[in-house]
């Protein structure tokens, strides 16, 4: 009961969290310099201004701003987020065709990153003063410090250009035929590097924040109430320590769902992953505003989303989560 | 020792546990033999920092790693060396022949965890139940250990139970075995006063039911009087009295003893008319570093101190009924 | 219970708060090494370009020469220009834009977070829905439409990157003003009579600051990243030669020569690392509690 009523007030808070970007989506196109106008008058090589107040007039673009601002949240909300007229296609369709590669990476990052950072994080708290431990010291350091695009390019140099393990570019070779499992394989075997050097910058965070909060859940009293019990020593650290500790990496995942998005363009960039990252690339050079706005909002949408699912799975890991505000 | 009919449950002898600080290694437990015997609740009195806690550990085998280790003496357990043993063997006895009961109700059980399954598990480690039978029995220690509605209950989490009640699962989860020893260390001291007494009946009941003997750590004298049988005083990691209850409230031969009566007014109330003015014991308890010394500890704060006492470590003078007291001056006191 | 507290040993002799955090700093070696590294970054940029002098935009030599020969240290890049010139230029960039991202995003989280940990009510309620609504914005893609909107000039770049940046800061503060205005000190003030902005900004504030510190030091390191970041993909003034913005004009020719890729990211790798060693230092030696329980 309290979960539905509280997922049900987090949707709607979610809601008006997309409306919210919405509005500063359109201030921002407001606020900047040149209209839609003046892109289709370039786009046709010139216009008079007889022609350029009639596009205005077309476009609504003559309106007052408040009346502008709740057509164009209208249209968002109808799925319309306008025309892109460097791609000659709907900004909501191109959007969706680039949408799937970069949640693949977002979500394969993420997945591979809390996974592999509980294992390291547990392994080290464990043994604090061996050898995991200190790869995940230097890890954290790792992470941090190095630019994300870098770390692509030297793995790509290394694994690409030396070693010939993986394609360097693009999510699909075109001479691969077949469907199926020839497809998913093909694009499991491009999705490698990309996934791997996105997950980079995460697994160091994880990992560093699962050995603090396993240390400390080791030397909690109910661990050593669990040790009074007589349990053995894998069902005291994977039983009754890990669900507590991970609860605080989950939560940090959630937050960083924003900034692995950020990593996925720049990482989209390296691998020529035909993603949101490379689209609001290409955009940008083109001026596509309608196309880059697009992207925002859509990128704002995968973090709500992602930011509810971390809810829902915090709330399965510790009942405390929720039960009062 | 008189009335010795069977031979003990526990004995310890001259046990030395150690930690290692930053300031080097000391003896948080220096020479402390006793014995436990069937059915029979003792009392381990001391102000906090006196190594009553480290003491609980120890028995249970769960000294914290790589900073406590015994390191002479033995823990006999009806006849096994616990400190010899195994660490499967160890688990085998935890929560099974010897358990124990926490000071923090608030925090010793597993906040994400139903209660149920907390007080279940033990039960399917040690008595071998399937998930079933185990969840049942759950409830039915829930009912002994006198909670209400014990059939909703047992699937609460913690964060949904008092303090008070929380106590009374970590004793269902201590006596789920029903265990031959139960240590309970300061097991009311974080409840409330109504709660306390509440809580000592219980486990008192239940002990006296499934015939546990029982430990109990508290600095409580009131406490102490109340419950057990036998006491032993700690002071710095080392035996200061032991003895019965009873006589050793009415005679202390040490005088921290003395001391730590004089502060609860009641305990004397019963024996003299007038009431004496409230007294405490001035100073506090030597740090860490200071337990290994060949001296009196107790020296320091005590108005009876004299040079043997600051410079040769008293042994132990025997009473009736095995009193001991491990004063130069045992016979003055 | 009775995990001995040892009381730790008095120092010599009492010293500033400030004076003794620098002490604790100095044993640190790691944290040491980092500053060392930090003031030869800094060096390097302030006095670089009149010890070793040139223009990053010129092509001096043959295009591709690898480093070390025909006296060039660094090599040249793609179109011929002197691959240490250009680093030595890219360090200013760097360190200007760090620096003053820095300062903006501290300047904003400290408002937004010393306001809503203090007010409390509407106030507070109101500054950290805009708090989350700036954690849902995918700070990159924020910045770089940003920066393809209002043009890609220095300034434009540190305002984009503060506007993104600050929400940690704010967080931050609201949790330490909270703390701290519950404390004895705040309502003896509050008693005396002090008014707000006297109690937020001289009392509360300077108790909150160790923390912010760490988090700002740490935030300059996230600038010069983010920095790097926009002018790999391009979206940098033109006039001005960075690390990032080398990597990304070179990046197609990693095949030939992937020196010109790896040495500009080294040196963004190295400064940002002693950043964070510093950052880690002044952790320690601001929180000592921290470390030692």
């Amino acid at each position: 009961m309290t979960f539905l009523r509280a997922t049900f007030f987090r949707s709607l808070y979610a809601i008006l969290l997309l409306i919210a970007v919405l509005v500063l989506n359109f201030s921002m196109m407001h606020m900047a310099p040149g209209d839609v106008a003046d892109t289709i008058a370039q786009s046709m090589g010139g216009a008079d201004p007889e022609i350029m107040a009639q596009i205005r007039a077309d476009y609504g673009l003559d309106q007052p701003f408040l009346i502008q601002l709740a057509t164009y949240v209208g249209k968002v909300l109808n799925f319309d987020l306008g025309f892109s007229f460097f791609y000659n296609q709907p900004v909501v369709s191109l959007i969706l065709e680039r949408l799937p590669a970069t949640l693949l990476l977002v979500l394969g990052a993420q997945l591979l990153a809390l996974t592999l950072g509980v294992v390291l994080g547990v392994i080290s708290a464990r043994n604090p003063n061996g050898m995991t431990s200190h790869l995940v010291t230097g890890l954290a350091l790792f992470g941090y410090a190095a630019p994300v695009f870098w770390t692509g390019i030297l793995c790509l140099i290394a694994f690409s250009l030396h070693l010939g393990w993986f394609p360097t570019s693009g999510m699909r070779d075109v001479t691969v035929a077949g469907g199926g499992w020839a497809k998913l394989l093909d694009i499991a075997h491009h999705a490698v590097l990309p996934i791997i050097t996105l997950c980079s910058v995460y697994l160091a965070l994880y990992s560093r924040l699962c050995r603090t909060a396993m240390l400390e859940v080791l030397g909690s009293d109910y661990v050593r109430t669990a040790k009074a019990k007589g349990l053995s020593a894998r069902q005291v650290v994977y039983k009754h320590a890990l669900k507590n500790a991970v609860s605080p990496v989950i939560t940090l995942a959630g937050l960083q769902f924003s900034a692995v998005i950020s990593g996925a363009v720049l990482v989209e960039a390296v691998y020529s992953w035909p993603g949101l990252g490379t689209l609001a690339f290409q955009s940008i050079i083109a001026r596509d505003t309608p196309t880059i706005l697009g992207i925002l909002f859509f990128s704002a949408l995968v973090v709500i989303v992602g930011n509810l699912l971390t809810d829902i799975a915090l709330r399965l890991v510790d009942p405390r989560v929720g039960g009062k505000q | 020792m008189k009335n010795s009919h069977n031979s003990p449950l526990l004995k310890v002898e001259n046990l030395r546990i150690e930690l290692t600080t930053r300031d080097g290694v000391a003896p948080v437990i220096d020479d402390l033999s006793l014995e436990l015997r069937a059915g029979e609740t003792l009392s381990f009195v001391g102000e906090s920092g006196c190594g009553k806690s480290m003491t609980a550990l120890a028995l249970m085998g769960l000294l914290p790693e790589k900073v406590g280790r015994v390191a002479k003496g033995s823990i006999c357990f009806n006849g096994e060396d616990l400190t010899t043993a195994s660490p499967a063997r160890l688990n085998e006895i935890r929560g099974n022949d010897i358990s124990m009961i926490f000071q923090e109700p608030m925090t010793s059980l597993n906040p994400v965890y139903t209660i149920g399954e907390q007080i279940a598990e033990v039960l399917r480690r040690h008595r071998g139940m399937n998930k079933a039978a185990a969840w049942q029995r759950a409830i039915e220690l829930l009912d002994a250990v006198r909670i209400p509605n014990p059939k909703n209950r047992v699937s609460d989490y913690p964060h949904q139970l008092s303090g008070g009640q929380r106590q009374r699962v970590m004793i269902a989860i201590a006596l789920a075995c029903e265990p031959k020893i139960l240590i309970a260390d300061e097991p009311t001291t974080a409840l409330d006063v109504t709660v306390q007494a509440q809580i000592f009946d219980l486990m008192r009941d239940l002990g006296r039911e499934l015939g546990t003997a029982t430990i109990l750590i508290t600095h409580d004298m009131g406490a102490v009087a109340e419950m057990a049988e036998r006491m032993i005083v700690m002071y710095a990691g080392r035996m200061a009295e032991t003895g019965p209850v009873q006589q050793v409230i009415d005679h202390p031969r040490h005088p921290y003893t003395k001391g730590l009566i004089s502060c609860v007014p009641h305990l004397l109330a019963q024996l003299t008319a007038e009431r004496p003015p409230l007294a405490e014991i001035d100073g506090i308890v030597p740090s860490l570093k200071d337990f290994g010394r060949d001296e009196c500890l107790f020296a320091s704060r005590c108005e009876r101190a004299n040079e043997q006492c600051r410079n040769q470590r008293p042994p132990e003078v025997g009473f009736s009924a095995g009193q001991l007291s491990a004063c130069w001056q045992a016979e003055d006191v | 219970m009775n995990t001995q507290k040892t009381p730790t040993p008095s120092t010599a002799q009492a010293q500033s708060p400030m004076g003794e955090a620098w002490r604790m700093f100095r044993r640190d070696h790691a944290a040491m090494a980092g500053l060392l590294v930090l003031m030869l970054v800094l060096i390097a940029g302030l006095a670089g370009p009149y010890v070793y002098s040139g223009d990053p935009f010129e092509m001096v030599w043959a295009p591709f020469t690898t480093p070390g020969t025909d006296g060039f240290v660094l090599g040249t890049d793609y179109l011929g220009r002197d691959l240490l010139v250009m680093l030595i230029h890219g360090a200013r960039v760097s360190i200007a834009i760090g620096l003053s991202a820095a300062f903006l995003t501290v300047v904003i989280g400290i408002t937004v977070g010393a306001l809503a940990g203090f007010y409390r009510g509407w106030v507070e309620e109101l500054l950290m829905r805009l708090t989350e609504f700036f954690q849902v914005l995918p700070t990159l893609l924020f910045s770089m439409v940003i920066v393809a909107l209002f043009g890609a000039s220095l300034p434009m770049i540190t305002l984009a990157i503060g506007i993104v940046s600050w929400p940690p800061v704010a967080r931050i503060t609201r949790a330490e003003f909270m703390r701290i205005r519950e404390l004895e000190y705040v309502t003896a003030a509050r008693a005396c009579g002090v008014s707000n902005v006297k109690i937020i900004l001289q009392v509360i504030l300077p108790n909150a600051l160790p923390p912010i510190i760490v988090q700002a030091a740490l935030m300059v390191g996230s600038a010069i990243l983010f920095e790097a970041g926009l002018s790999f993909l391009g979206l940098t003034d033109p006039n001005v030669v960075s690390w990032g913005q080398i990597i990304g004009s070179n990046r197609q020719y990693i095949l030939d020569s992937s020196y010109t890729v790896t040495i500009p990211g080294l040196a963004i790798f190295v400064t940002v690392l002693a950043i964070s060693l510093v950052g880690d230092g002044l952790n320690d030696a601001l929180n000592p509690k921290l470390r030692k329980r």
